[in-house]
């Protein structure tokens, strides 16, 4: 079992702060580090993982300093963001090269269970260079997974993984995290994260917004309105219609269609069509404006 | 033989770049040939191929291209992340890869150079040409690693060394031999197998303590930098 913690880290480049005052503390299982991009994600991966000192405040696993201490790598793992691997060398090549100098008793072994591991084992022969992205993310996965380190730490994991990898992944993440294995992954994709972790850190413009249960979160985030862009064949009369709709708590006429306030996205979602065939009106557009996710960070800011 | 060794050797051998190296070694043992074929006279030919191609071109491009190959490409494509993040010694990272960049760049300058020095004087020249070549290909090795962990444009400030401060300047402005490689090769080859060919423009002492210096200096150096390697993150 080992603990990752963050004491009053932060990162500043130059006049930019890039972390600000930070703490947290990593325990076995599975936790998401979640944030719009540039917010700071991977600057706390990478000090966490050795390769950035903190300007202020320290980092640690199970005690000892990350930066300038090799010796931590004995039980941690790194997939970084970047994809860069040798691409000349066969996967099997690559994790064998991983486990010998990590200085396993078995490395061959240690590349076999890791390859499994990944579902490689039909790919393991070929030069990885000729590998599409997902694959030759999983063998990195395999490269940092081959001494089972107690901390994996992972940096955007699933960008150019199919659906059916990013399941995969997600098993194997969740099966490391039940074994024990303390798992930090990143991402600004908060639908991975619901389906992979319970616990998450919420990390915005630098700074911590939200840290713990990630339903706890979720629920903050459901009393904020959902708003829609909505264009129609007659958007005043629609307009009348909407609010007299229960999960509609507002609707705007504005030059190109309206705007309109959801308390409950399900009910609305579901009450639009309903109401605009029987008023007759033809719909012509409908967008939720304001789902991304850096909006939904603000709020848990402000929260 | 290590694995980052290994891994190293493999990278440098499987990128295209090595074919680089070939060219200038033909070219000086090529040019050797044909003027001893041609019964020209070594003395007309011997310095301008030996020290002005060899000494001055071949060994430091040659470890240029090997010395900044060795790191600098995997830090610029970001697979030392995979080198790093194990618990190696970071001592043990770099004498790997200085043992492939000295190995490789000391072979390929050094066996033309011997040919070069056999065809032009006799084989106690090219031996000493091909040890004074070995030296050489060690300091500029250290150096070179070292500036790949320094800059961004290793091979850039690498060809600033050898063309202005020991291809320029160190032809008029005799303070900088002091700190040129080049003048320790020629002055230790000179030392070694005396002709006319050679002027050793340092004295020895100078040549060995400083080549001691470029190669020990640099390594240590390069060390400590890697044990402070750092990622920039996405908001730098």
């Amino acid at each position: 079992m080992s603990v990752v913690e963050l004491q009053n880290v932060s990162r500043w480049y130059g006049n930019v702060v890039a972390v600000n005052d930070i703490s947290m503390t990593l325990q076995p299982g599975v936790t998401g580090l979640l944030g719009p991009n540039g917010a700071g994600k991977t600057t706390v991966l990478h000090m966490m993982a050795g390769f950035l000192s903190p300007s202020r405040g320290t980092v640690t696993v199970d005690g000892k300093p990350t930066w300038r201490n090799p010796s931590i790598y004995r039980s941690l793992g790194l997939v970084a963001e970047r994809e860069a691997v040798h691409g000349f060398l066969t996967a099997r090549e690559f994790v064998t090269a991983c486990a010998k100098m990590q200085k396993l008793p078995d490395p061959a072994a240690a590349a076999t269970r890791a390859l499994e591991m990944v579902e490689m084992t039909d790919a393991q022969d070929r030069r990885i260079e000729t590998f599409s992205k997902g694959m030759r993310q999983r063998a990195r996965v395999a490269g940092a997974l081959v001494h089972e380190p107690q901390v994996l730490l992972l940096d955007e994991p699933f960008n150019g993984m199919d659906p059916r990898q990013r399941m995969h992944m997600m098993d194997l993440l969740h099966a490391l995290g039940d074994r024990g294995h303390t798992i930090l992954f990143s991402s600004h994709i908060l639908e991975e994260v619901e389906q992979l972790s319970g616990l998450v850190q919420v990390i915005v413009a630098g700074r911590l917004a939200a840290s713990g249960d990630y339903r706890r979160i979720r629920r903050l985030m459901t009393t904020r309105p959902h708003v829609f862009a909505l264009q129609s064949s007659d958007d005043r009369r629609l307009a009348v219609a909407l609010i007299g709709e229960k999960s509609v708590s507002g609707v705007e006429i504005e030059p190109g269609g309206l705007t309109v306030r959801a308390s409950d996205y399900g009910s609305f979602t579901r009450a639009l069509p309903r109401i605009a065939l029987g008023e007759g009106i033809r719909l012509r557009r409908l967008l939720p404006s304001d789902e991304s996710l850096e909006s939904v960070f603000s709020y848990l800011l402000e929260a | 033989m290590s694995t980052v060794a290994y891994i190293t050797a493999r990278g440098l051998f499987g990128r295209r770049r090595v074919l680089l190296l070939l060219p200038l070694p033909l070219l000086l043992v090529g040019l050797a040939v044909i003027c001893h074929a041609y019964n020209v006279n070594p003395n007309q030919w011997g310095q301008a191929v030996v020290v002005g191609l060899g000494l001055a071109v071949v060994l430091p491009v040659t470890s240029l291209i090997v010395g900044t190959g060795v790191l600098g490409s995997e830090i610029d494509d970001g697979t030392i992340i995979h080198i790093l993040t194990k618990p190696l010694p970071r001592r043990d990272i770099i004498l790997a890869k200085l043992l492939v960049a000295a190995g490789v760049s000391a072979v390929v300058a050094a066996v033309p150079l011997f040919v070069a020095g056999v065809l032009a004087d006799n084989v106690h020249f090219g031996l000493a040409l091909a040890i004074a070549a070995v030296i050489g290909a060690v300091a500029y090795s250290a150096m070179f690693l070292l500036l790949s962990l320094l800059t961004r444009r290793p091979v850039l400030l690498g060809l600033v060394y050898i063309l202005v401060w020991e291809g320029l300047l160190g032809r008029f402005v005799s303070g900088t031999r002091v700190l040129s490689i080049e003048q320790y090769v020629i002055t230790i080859a000179d030392k070694i197998a005396p002709t006319d060919m050679l002027t050793g423009k340092v004295n020895l002492t100078v040549a060995i303590v400083m080549s001691a210096i470029f190669a020990i200096g640099g390594t240590i150096y390069a060390i400590n930098r890697l044990g402070s390697f750092s990622m920039a993150g996405e908001t730098s």
